[in-house]
Formats: C-alpha cells, sequence, structure tokens
C-alpha cells in the first residue's frame, strides 16, 4: 500500500487518540462547572487542516494560532524537529514545505493547508539513515545534536534546488542555521561530502 | 575493586581548588604508549550516538512528554530592583486551564543564593523569578501570568560595575556590591621595585563585555512523582548536583531523587548549578499530582541563567631593553550580577609569563542584572584578551618580536605556588603554531600599507587546568556473549564523552565498538563523577573506565588459570581470549570462561587515580589569527586561525577537531560580535532574542588548523588525557586582537570589537 492510499480515517486509527484529542484541553480532573464554556469557546475556535507530512494525510483541528512547529511537535509529537529561539532568527526548527526549507516556527500550520512537509523523521526509510544523514554522521557534523535537524533539513533544501551546488551556495543556504557550538567546518564539510553523493 | 587507599587530592575546577581526601587505586596501571600504537584510542572514530542526533530520535528534556503532563511558566519580575508590597494570584487561578500558582506565600521559605529565597520579596534584576504557574498547556500557563497583579516599591538600581562600586551606589545586598566584600589580592616580589628597573613601561585600559552561553537547547525539566520518590529529567551539565540542589530545597533524601539526562543541547557553563526552574517543575508537580514540564525561552535564557561577567582591566607592564618582564600589575572589576559569581580574570597574568613582581587587584561587584556562571574559561578569555593585548604594546614599545618577547619571559614553572608542571610543551606550541600560520608574514611594522584593506597576524596564548581528578567512578558490565556496558557519572554535552567512554573500554578488552554501549546521566544507574565542566570529563573519566577495564581482564585471567588449571603468568589475553604462551593450543574465549564460572554478566568499578603530589597540572597553547581590515566600514574578517596545543594525549582526533572548531569559532562571536546590553536609564536588558544578540554564523568561520603537540602525559593518569573545552576558547579574542593591532597599528582595547569601535579607533589615530 502506498502512503498515500492510507485514508484519514485509517491514518487517525493509526496514531490512535493523540490526534484525535489533539484540539481539546485535556484534563483527567473532573471539570469543574465554570470550565465548561471555556471548553466550548475552544472548540469554536478550532480550525481544521489537511497537509501531507511525511508522506502520510494528515487532518486535524487546531487553534489558528498554532505555528507549524507546535503542530509538528505537540500534535503529531514529531519531536525531532526543534525550537530554539521561536522567532524564526535561528532555523532550528527548518522543515521543508514541498520540498523548500521553511522556519516551522515562524509560519502558522494552516499556512500549510494541502501542503506536503517533510521532516527529520521523515527523511528516514524505516530505520535506515539517508545519504545527508549519513554525512553528518561520517563527518561529525554535529556537537550537541540539538539544531542538527534543522542543519540537515536545510542542507537537503539546498540539494533539492540544486543537486551539485558550489561551496559558496551550500554556505550561502546554511547561513540562516545557527549552532552555537559552533560545529560549522564539519557541518559544511557534510553538506559537502553529501552533494558530491547525491545524483 | 580493585585494592585502594585514601589520599590528600587537589585538583581544579574551574577557578577553585578543590582539596579532598579521596579513594584511589593503589595499583597503577601502565602508561600507554603513543597514540601511534593503539589500535582505538586517538583514532577518527565517528561519535557513537551520530545515529541518535541525525535521525530525529534522539531524546532531550524538551522532548519529554509524559502521559498526563502538565506544562509550567515562571513569573519574572520586570524591574530591575524592587520590593515587593503584595501579590495577587486570584484571578490567575481562576482562568480556566490553571492548575496551580505558587509564590513565596504558599511555599515553604527555600533558601536560595547567599541571603535570598527561591521566591524572594526583594527583587533583584529583571528577570528574578517571582511566582510559578501550573495549566493544562504552555499558551495558558503564559496567559495566567499576566494575570497575577503585583505592588512593588521600585529601588533605585545600577546595571553598571564601575557606578555600583561607589559609596553612592543603591545597595543590592546589605554587606555592600563588592562580593565578599574585599577585592582578590596577590603579590609577589616588589612590584614598585621591578618598575624602577624598567626601560619600557605601559599602562593602559582595557574592558570586555558580558556574553550569554545561549545553548540551544533552553534550560528545562520534567518532573514526576511517584508517591514521595521524584525523577527529574534535567537539561544540565551536573545529574549529582542537581540532585543535591533538589533534594535539599525539597528536604527528603538523595535517594527520593533521580535525575536524568540522555542528551542535551549544549550548556557551557550555564547548566552546572541546580536551577530554580527545576525546584519550581517538582513543587508544581507535588501540587498538581501530575508531572510538569518547564521550559524556559530564549528571552528567558538571556536573562536568568548565567553570563560571562564583564571586566574593567587596568595594566601596567615593565620590560627591559632586551625584553625581560620586570613588574606587571592588574587592577579589575567585573560585574557579578545580582548574586554571587566569579569575575575574576588574573590567573593568565599571574602564570603565563616570567616575572619575579606583580601586583594583582580584583574586585567581583553586585549589579542588578543576572547573576553570572561560568562560561567556557572564566576570566580567562577576558584576562587573556588585556594581558595578550599589552604584551603586544609592551612588546612594540621596544621593537622586539611579539613571539620572541614571549619566548625570552617563558615561565618553566608555575609561580603562584612554585611548583614544577606535569608538562608543559607551550614551547613547541608556539614553534608549530608560527611556523603553520607564516608568522614570518607579519607586518614589522603594524599598520603599514595604504590599501583600503589591512591585513596582519596576530597570536595570544593558553593557559588553563583541565587535569581533572578523583573521585571519579566507572561500572563495566561484562556480558557472556562479548558485548559491554560501560557505566560512569558523567554527562555528554555534546563534546563526545559517550564515544570516546566506549573507545577506552575497545581498546583495553579488545572488543569492537559496536559491542560497547555507553550509559551516562542517571543518578539512579550511574556511579559518581564530576561535573561536566572545567575540561575535567575525559581527564577524570577516561583513567577511570581503563581501571575498570583492566580489572576486568584481570579477572578474565585469573579466572582462564582456574578453568585451564594454568598459572597466570603463562597466559596471554587477545581479542576476548585468553591464552597460554607456552602452549598456544590452550586457549579459552571469554564466553566460555564465564559459562564455565557460571557468570552471565561480570562487574567492574574503575576509579581515577590521584593526581601526583608536588605538581602543577595545566594545559597550555597558542592561536595565531590572519585577519583583514575594511578600514572604511571598520569590519574585521578573520581570515585563518591555527590552534597549537598542548593537551596530552587526543583521545579522537575528529571529536577533538570539532571541539577546537567550536571553541575558536565562539572565541570570534566573543572578540567580534557578541554582546549583553542594559539600557542604563530602564535597566532592563535590550538583547534578549537571537537577533539582537548576535551568534556566530557558518559564514563567519575562518579557515582552521588544529595542531597537537602533545602525547599522553604519563605523570597525570594512566590515560594522559588533558581537557579541551575550555582551552579550545581562551585565546582566540587575544590572537585577533592582536592581528587587528598588526594590520592597522591601532589597538581596539574592547570587546567586542565591532566596526563602530574600529573606526573610531582608525579616526582617532590618523
Amino acid at each position: 500500500m502506498k502512503s498515500k492510499d492510507i485514508s484519514r480515517r485509517k491514518f487517525i486509527k493509526n496514531l490512535g487518540g493523540g490526534v484525535i484529542g489533539a484540539g481539546v484541553v485535556l484534563s483527567h480532573k473532573p471539570l469543574k462547572a465554570e470550565d465548561q464554556p471555556a471548553k466550548d469557546e475552544n472548540k469554536q475556535n478550532l480550525a481544521r487542516l489537511n497537509l501531507t507530512v511525511n508522506g502520510k494525510k494528515v487532518s486535524l483541528d487546531i487553534e489558528p494560532q498554532t505555528t507549524l512547529a507546535q503542530m509538528l511537535r505537540e500534535k503529531l509529537k514529531l519531536t525531532g524537529t526543534k525550537v530554539v529561539c521561536n522567532h524564526g532568527e535561528c532555523g532550528a526548527c527548518t522543515v521543508l514545505l514541498d520540498g523548500r526549507p521553511v522556519y516551522s516556527c515562524h509560519m502558522l500550520a494552516l499556512d500549510a493547508e494541502g501542503k506536503e512537509v517533510i521532516t527529520i523523521e521523515g527523511l528516514m526509510e524505516g530505520e535506515k539513515l539517508q545519504p545527508i544523514q549519513e554525512a553528518f554522521v561520517k563527518h561529525d557534523g554535529l556537537q550537541c545534536g540539538f539544531c542538527t535537524p534543522g542543519q540537515i533539513m536545510a542542507a537537503q533544501g539546498i540539494l533539492n534546488k540544486n543537486p551539485r551546488p558550489d561551496r559558496l551556495e551550500i554556505m550561502e543556504g546554511m547561513s540562516g542555521n545557527i549552532c552555537r557550538c559552533a560545529a560549522y567546518p564539519k557541518i559544511l564539510e557534510s553538506a559537502i561530502a553529501a552533494a558530491e553523493k547525491a545524483e | 575493586m580493585a585494592n585502594t587507599k585514601f589520599i590528600k587530592s587537589e585538583f581544579f575546577f574551574e577557578e577553585d581548588v578543590r582539596e579532598s581526601v579521596a579513594e584511589v587505586p593503589v595499583d597503577k596501571h601502565q602508561p600507554w604508549p603513543e597514540n601511534e600504537k593503539l589500535k582505538v584510542v586517538g583514532k577518527e572514530i565517528p561519535r557513537i550516538d551520530g545515529y541518535d542526533k541525525t535521525s530525529g530520535t534522539a531524546l532531550y528534556t524538551f522532548d519529554i512528554n509524559l502521559p498526563h503532563m502538565a506544562h509550567a511558566k515562571i513569573l519574572r519580575s520586570v524591574w530591575p530592583h524592587a520590593r515587593i508590597k503584595s501579590i495577587d494570584t486570584t484571578q490567575a487561578e481562576n482562568l480556566p486551564g490553571v492548575l496551580a500558582v505558587i509564590t513565596h506565600k504558599n511555599i515553604p521559605e527555600i533558601k536560595w543564593f547567599e541571603d535570598s529565597f527561591l521566591f524572594d520579596t526583594k527583587i533583584r534584576y529583571e528577570g528574578e523569578e517571582i511566582a510559578g504557574i501550573a495549566a493544562e498547556t504552555e499558551e495558558i500557563a503564559e496567559k495566567a501570568l499576566k494575570l497575577i497583579k503585583i505592588e512593588v516599591e521600585e529601588l533605585d538600581f545600577t546595571v553598571d560595575p564601575g557606578q555600583a562600586m561607589k559609596e553612592t551606589a543603591p545597595k543590592i545586598h546589605e554587606g555592600g556590591n563588592i562580593v565578599g566584600g574585599n577585592p582578590f589580592t596577590y603579590e609577589r616580589g616588589n612590584f614598585e621595585e621591578g618598575i624602577k628597573n624598567a626601560d619600557a613601561i605601559i599602562e593602559e585600559t582595557y574592558s570586555t563585555q558580558v556574553v550569554v552561553h545561549n545553548p540551544t537547547e533552553p534550560h528545562c525539566s520534567v518532573a514526576n512523582w511517584d508517591g514521595d520518590k521524584l525523577t527529574v529529567w534535567d537539561s544540565t551539565q551536573a545529574i549529582f548536583t542537581v540532585r543535591g540542589v533538589v533534594s535539599r530545597a525539597l528536604n527528603i533524601p538523595e535517594n527520593n531523587v533521580r535525575v536524568i539526562k540522555k542528551y542535551m543541547g549544549g550548556g557551557f557553563g550555564s547548566k552546572l548549578a541546580g536551577g530554580k526552574y527545576t525546584v519550581i517543575a517538582a513543587l508544581l508537580a507535588k501540587k498538581t499530582g501530575r508531572p510538569v514540564r518547564l521550559t524556559l525561552d530564549r528571552r528567558e535564557m538571556n536573562l536568568a541563567v548565567g553570563n560571562r561577567p564583564d571586566s574593567v582591566q587596568s595594566l601596567k607592564l615593565g620590560a627591559k631593553k632586551d625584553g625581560t618582564l620586570t613588574a606587571m600589575s592588574h587592577y579589575a572589576y567585573g560585574s557579578s550580577g545580582a548574586y554571587q559569581s566569579g569575575a575574576g580574570c588574573s590567573w593568565p597574568f599571574r602564570t603565563v609569563y616570567q616575572c619575579p613582581n606583580v601586583k594583582v587587584e580584583e574586585y567581583t561587584v553586585y549589579i542588578n542584572a543576572g547573576p553570572g556562571r561560568p562560561f567556557r574559561a572564566p576570566g580567562h578569555v577576558q584576562g587573556t584578551f588585556a594581558m595578550d593585548s599589552a604584551i603586544d604594546l609592551l612588546a612594540g614599545r621596544i621593537n622586539m618580536d611579539p613571539l620572541e618577547f614571549r619566548l625570552k619571559n617563558y615561565a618553566e614553572k608555575d609561580q603562584v605556588y612554585n611548583i614544577p608542571y606535569t608538562s608543559k610543551k607551550l614551547r613547541e606550541a608556539y614553534e608549530a603554531g608560527a611556523k603553520a600560520i607564516g608568522w614570518e608574514k607579519r607586518n614589522k611594522q603594524p599598520g603599514v600599507g595604504t590599501g583600503r584593506y589591512k591585513t596582519g597576524i596576530g597570536m595570544g596564548t593558553q593557559i588553563w587546568w583541565g587535569g581533572g581528578g578523583p573521585p571519579a567512578y566507572v561500572t563495566l558490565k561484562l556480558n557472556r556473549d562479548y558485548s559491554v556496558e560501560v557505566l560512569a557519572g558523567s554527562q555528554d554535552l555534546g563534546t563526545g564523552t559517550y564515544t570516546f567512554v566506549a573507545q577506552v573500554a575497545s581498546e583495553v578488552l579488545e572488543i569492537p565498538m559496536e559491542r560497547i554501549s555507553v550509559i551516562l546521566g542517571d543518578t539512579g544507574v550511574v556511579p559518581y563523577g564530576p561535573p561536566s565542566g572545567g575540561s575535567v570529563t575525559s581527564p577524570s573519566i577516561s583513567p577511570a573506565v581503563r581501571d575498570a577495564a583492566e580489572q576486568m581482564k584481570q579477572k578474565l585471567m585469573k579466572a582462564a588459570a582456574a578453568v585451564l588449571s594454568l598459572k597466570e603468568n603463562d597466559l596471554v589475553y587477545k581479542n576476548g581470549t585468553v591464552s597460554s604462551k607456552s602452549d598456544p593450543s590452550k586457549s579459552i574465549f571469554l564466553s566460555d570462561i564465564m559459562g564455565k564460572i557460571n557468570e552471565p554478566v561480570l562487574v567492574t568499578t574503575g576509579a581515577r587515580e590521584a593526581n601526583p603530589e608536588g605538581y602543577m597540572i595545566q594545559t597550555f597553547g597558542a592561536q595565531f589569527a590572519d585577519v583583514e581590515v575594511d578600514t572604511l566600514t571598520g569590519k574585521v574578517r578573520v581570515k585563518k586561525i591555527v590552534a597549537a596545543h598542548d593537551i596530552g594525549r587526543v583521545l579522537n582526533r575528529t571529536l577533538l577537531e570539532n571541539q577546537f572548531h567550536g571553541g575558536i569559532i565562539q572565541g570570534i562571536g566573543f572578540a567580534l560580535m557578541e554582546e549583553r546590553i542594559i539600557d542604563g536609564n530602564t535597566g532592563k536588558v535590550l538583547t534578549t532574542n537571537l537577533h539582537d544578540y548576535k551568534l556566530p554564523l557558518i559564514t563567519d568561520m575562518p579557515e582552521i588548523e588544529v595542531i597537537i603537540v602533545s602525547e599522553g602525559d604519563p605523570m597525570i593518569s594512566n590515560t594522559g588525557v588533558k581537557g579541551i573545552g575550555e582551552p579550545a576558547h581562551i585565546p582566540t579574542a587575544a590572537a585577533i586582537a592582536n592581528a587587528i593591532f598588526n594590520a592597522t597599528g591601532v589597538q581596539i582595547k574592547s570587546t567586542p570589537m565591532t566596526p563602530d569601535k574600529v573606526l573610531m579607533a582608525l579616526s582617532q589615530n590618523s
């Protein structure tokens, strides 16, 4: 079965309660009377979002102000995407939107309606690393690893645009991704190695 | 554990000499030969956590999501200095989705810092903790923060250490604004006499800024109670410190607190202390009866969880015509923030260059700003910038090459304690570094040339402890299927601890890396190890790993002797097999040995041995910078840095290079762009995001060459390793400053050396 054939119903069933309940404020405490209006109000404010994440169709109700990063991390539990500055300043939250790198903390999830999102988890083939990820391991393009998913997605974005980028193009493409450990020389080495291997 | 004894031991952690009585192994292992003769240690081996970190599966505290988990936020002061008159939390508590609100009014008094509390009614800086809120979501908690009503009496504040030192300044603590009441002083010889004997004298004041760690993963905790037992996931460099802080704050025994940290997104010193946020999360978790996650945001990170103190350093140096230093004095002050931290920066000044007459007086000063915390070589980065700038100036006065000047004043032994070094290969580092940068290409006359772009070469010297020491323990478990688990009381900050631990075990037991797992960062599981700071991790932990592995090997040999009915001294261990030297047909694989003795898992505990008595352990190095200055815009571009260091044995060449790259590029950040700015009129920090607080990017990196001039130092430990994290960062700013001086003929005496300062200095000189 191709991933695109998964029906919405089946997908939600597979994901379990996490997505179904995503729009509702969960509380295991008995609800007090005064809590009820708020709950209703929350429900009214929800908006329906349909998009493809890592090859699977996703449909969920979210609060309109939810950022794409929040939606990925909190609703879909895809915690590989990190949030560092939450202001579109550092690139740690970079994901691919229709193949192009974007800062997921800096856009609303609703703006991804109908689009295709790939996160670091989506690069994997099962448990297998993809060439870009292998390059970062081999060339040690990381230290603490917290900005690494963003770095890898940015590098993948460059390769999507041009499979044979030169050093300057890579530098430019990666210049929106801060690494506080400053593993930059080996990040660059990793991206160049991945580019050399790309078809 | 093998034979042990208790000895007096001494080692340096950050700036403190730590003297203790420690349990150490009696038997010493033979020092390893040079790396060339080793199979795994010293090699370029990819880090073993690479898969986790590139696949997105690495679980950080930031990612922990427990069933039924609530989210917390902290209400922080918007005032730099105030006294709380009243707090009304009614509205916040009534907001739907809010689960608990804690303030000083409804929790037991918990002491914090020297004369303060977890929630104090006296506010001493913008960002200080006032209340904690737990709610169903982080958004609701944030909304509720705004509903807390606070009435305060605003107090006069001071955010400048120079002003805060004055008698008339607002008092931040009862005892006045000088931390400890007095300056740190040091004197050897006779400074005045030394100055009289000098042919050339320079007197200059240098200043450095406050910089903020800004690790990518925010400071965060997840707290979960099971009855009386508390589990805390914490983004920390010191699991045992956090356990101690939490246990004392909550008044529960340490065995009831388990602190876990598997992966963390950087620390650089800012996560060495137990945080208020951790205790607040634990209190809220208790109150709500639910797990609580508390994550700081970037603004809070820039206000409240540490920084490198600033410094104003007035230096006076004298030298003879032949370059001999005759006298050095260092008067300095720096801001501690609102609570006690260390702004001292004179250790390099007292030790790097040979000088008989030295005088030091330095003040750490309270101001109304977030407290400092150790930041990658506390004191040394700012101290080395001023010291090495002054050295180049003085060398210029007597027309002497700055490198020749440094060699002329080479210190053969430690001048503060008057004891020899275990090893010192700084001379070799100078030579190798100078050759690699092309020292002879530097401008003989600083500032020559007339074009818009001017280039220059400069250098700085590094000294740092990084020798580590006991106590540090490792548990090694050998499984019957020829696989190993190593448990160490340490934590990997991204520095490569997981990997080198596996390498050392693999080297000794000759078991492939793939069959070795490493478990760190869990107080419920691992034996004690030191906090990961001060560059003590690899020099403390690697010898303990080797000790545990050597004991395991001995255990297998003993067992094999019994199983094969042979003498132990007739046996030899190779790749997991024990064989007879006299009769090679007699051999047995470790799985079979363990089968015969009916042991599915063999366990040993290794310990770090004592440091040698009467010796000083230091790391040394020199960095050389090649820079280009645009005299039209004032922009400085670092073209190349050569780092040549004596850091004992290299454990992993790939990870070592990466550490050096990071230290150097952070050094560029300190030298050229990073700065926390406080508005003097409002006492508020203006740089609370990563747009206003400038961090180096991939486009700022220069070409970097790393040269290691040392092999293992056998006097320190059985692995002969010294730390590298901090040494890599120390001399970069000084080298860049001196390269700018060499390019333009003008010294920039204040960091960060931003274009405005460069242009101002150039225009004043012309």
